[in-house]
């Protein structure tokens, strides 16, 4: 019963919240309002028995956050709101399309036959994701080590405006960098 | 065995405050002694007394300011220290011993992340949100060397539950064979409280950053925040490497209090000694040094594990 | 609490997070939107693990594959936009059209 209870509020706040993000005018508060409905979602991800993925979703969720609101801030032109403006194209066909999408997917998911399933849950659900992503997973968790690896290198390659040849001279030949900051390590 | 008891929920945070208070008496002790006052023992009572200064003091207003999200900074703050030691047992007993338990202290702790920079920017002033800023700037180098010493812990009892974590500790405690987990948890639970050398985001010298224009009650559950913050993260240490209850004579629970009080002091005694961290040497030893040898720490241990 | 009630719940986060990435204008909004798009997965996987398939992990590892897809998004996203905004000071997917055939 009060399974129900929390999962009505959770899926409430998670939408609720999740509309706020495009109609508030400050950044800061878009960007939170994404955030709670981020740990509203894994409210009902914790309710399934998921306790470590719900917990790791909050985890990771306010730690993006925190880093997209740097970035939201850096980026707007008018960040906390303070002059009313709009900066959206195509509203009524985006809404039209949104709503013919729920309206799609609503349908489906109630005219489907969905399978049941008798099993019995696993004692601890988080030693099967591990025993599944270091057996028969593998190979997911080496592609995704492999796609984060790429992210670092091709995010700080698009981001920085400095290149090895900034730092350590034209031929590479300086003995310590030239940072514009100055390390802790004794560089 | 840890089991779980409800009235610890009233207790906790009773217990968590009064560390809270002790602490910053230690603290304001420290300062007094460091300043050459005479008479310590009034200096101890120095936060009591600016407490309930704050609680009749007028809120302070600035212009534009986002109230909502400042006036949620300090309470979220305050609320997530308090939810980081649901998972932290007492002796035998915790309020909640969930099954991903270290997890759940580390995404505690991260709220502080969320609450500084909010405290920065709810003023709409310029020095809190420097200090706001400078606490996320280096969000990162606090935070991975502490999740790799959490794992690392975790590692060592094979299970993320802190109930499991103290069984482990049976016979050896995991501060005598993961020293370096050990110091660099001890660096980053400060970090994360952002006192001691790493008080970058209230440090005078941008007037007090994310505490520049907080006052009143906002003022006082913010500070708290912070300190149940320190006291959460020092009493975390006794489960993870310091053996729980573990010790001769006295019952668990006074262990537990005992080492906590210890580590705490330390740690107080520790934020006086050092001076502030400049941020951009802060940054490098973080990721050049302590990430490195925490990793290092977690192959040893995940050898002798296996 | 059923599976279709998880998967109600999958489809509006989904719907609005639609909205909000065909609507918006700055590059920052709309990830924003793609995010909620991706809450959508989680919830969903979670929902299929817990009631079509317990005795398979596979929707948990959904959820990983998720916040991973999460985090490279936002990651590579800030990085190019840093890079617009540094090369041509715009933030506008309107004013980095050049590739529009």
């Amino acid at each position: 019963m009060w399974r129900e209870f929390v999962f009505w509020l959770c899926a409430a706040g998670s939408v609720v919240t999740g509309v706020a993000v495009f109609r508030v005018d400050s950044m800061a508060r878009a960007t939170f309002a994404l955030l709670a409905s981020f740990l509203f979602a894994a409210g009902t991800v914790l309710l399934v028995d998921l306790t470590y993925l719900g917990i790791l979703v909050i985890l990771m969720m306010i730690m993006e956050m925190v880093i997209m609101v740097v970035f939201m801030l850096m980026y707007m032109m008018n960040p906390a709101g303070l002059m009313p403006m709009t900066m959206v194209h195509n509203q009524k066909g985006s809404l039209a399309i949104a709503i013919g999408t729920f309206a799609v997917l609503a349908t489906g998911i109630y005219l489907i036959d969905w399978p049941t399933s008798s099993a019995p849950q696993p004692e601890d659900p988080t030693m099967a994701l591990g025993e599944a992503l270091m057996g028969p997973k593998m190979l997911m968790m080496i592609v995704l080590g492999l796609a984060l690896f790429a992210t670092i290198v091709a995010t700080v390659v698009l981001a920085t405006h400095r290149g090895r040849y900034d730092r350590y001279g034209d031929r590479l030949d300086r003995d310590r960098p030239d940072d514009p900051v100055r390390g802790g390590v004794g560089r | 065995m840890v089991e779980t008891t409800a009235w610890g929920v009233l207790l906790l945070p009773v217990i968590l405050g009064l560390f809270a208070v002790g602490a910053a008496a230690f603290d304001a002790t420290l300062a007094a002694r460091a300043a050459g006052v005479t008479a310590p023992r009034s200096a101890a009572l120095a936060p009591l007394r600016s407490a309930a200064g704050l609680l009749v003091q007028q809120r302070r207003r600035t212009l534009a300011a986002d109230t909502l999200l400042w006036r949620a900074a300090g309470m979220v703050l305050l609320v997530a220290a308090v939810l980081a030691s649901l998972v932290t047992p007492l002796g035998h007993w915790a309020v909640g011993d969930l099954s991903a338990g270290v997890v759940w202290f580390n995404a505690m702790e991260i709220v502080a992340w969320a609450a500084v920079w909010l405290a920065g920017w709810g003023a709409n002033s310029t020095f809190s949100l420097v200090g706001g800023y400078r606490f996320v700037a280096q969000g990162l180098a606090y935070e991975l060397p502490h999740m790799f010493v959490l794992t690392t812990a975790a590692l060592g009892a094979g299970s993320l539950r802190v109930a499991d974590i103290v069984a482990a500790q049976q016979d050896l405690w995991f501060v005598v064979w993961m020293p370096v987990a050990f110091a660099v948890y001890l660096l980053s639970v400060l970090a994360m409280a952002f006192s001691g050398p790493f008080n970058h985001a209230v440090s005078g010298d941008v007037a007090g950053g994310v505490l520049a224009e907080l006052s009143g009650v906002d003022r006082l559950v913010f500070l708290a925040g912070r300190w149940v913050l320190l006291v959460s993260g020092a009493a975390m240490a006794v489960p993870l490497f310091l053996g729980g209850g573990a010790g001769p004579l006295l019952p668990d629970w006074l262990w537990t209090l005992v080492k906590t009080a210890l580590v705490l002091a330390a740690l107080v005694w520790a934020g006086r000694r050092v001076p502030t961290i400049r941020m951009e040497r802060f940054e490098e030893i973080s990721w050049m040094v302590l990430i490195p040898a925490t990793l290092l720490q977690a192959l040893f241990v995940s050898l002798v594990v296996i | 609490m059923s599976l279709q009630e998880y998967l109600l719940l999958a489809a509006a986060l989904f719907s609005v997070g639609l909205y909000g990435a065909l609507s918006q204008q700055s590059i920052v909004m709309i990830m924003m939107g793609l995010e909620l798009m991706i809450n959508a997965v989680i919830v969903g996987g979670a929902a299929f693990w817990y009631f079509t398939a317990l005795d398979r992990p596979d929707g948990q590892v959904v959820i990983v594959l998720a916040i991973t897809a999460m985090a490279i998004e936002m990651a590579a996203g800030f990085a190019v936009t840093t890079a617009v905004f540094r090369a041509r000071d715009v933030d506008m997917t309107d004013m980095a059209a050049d590739l529009k055939g």
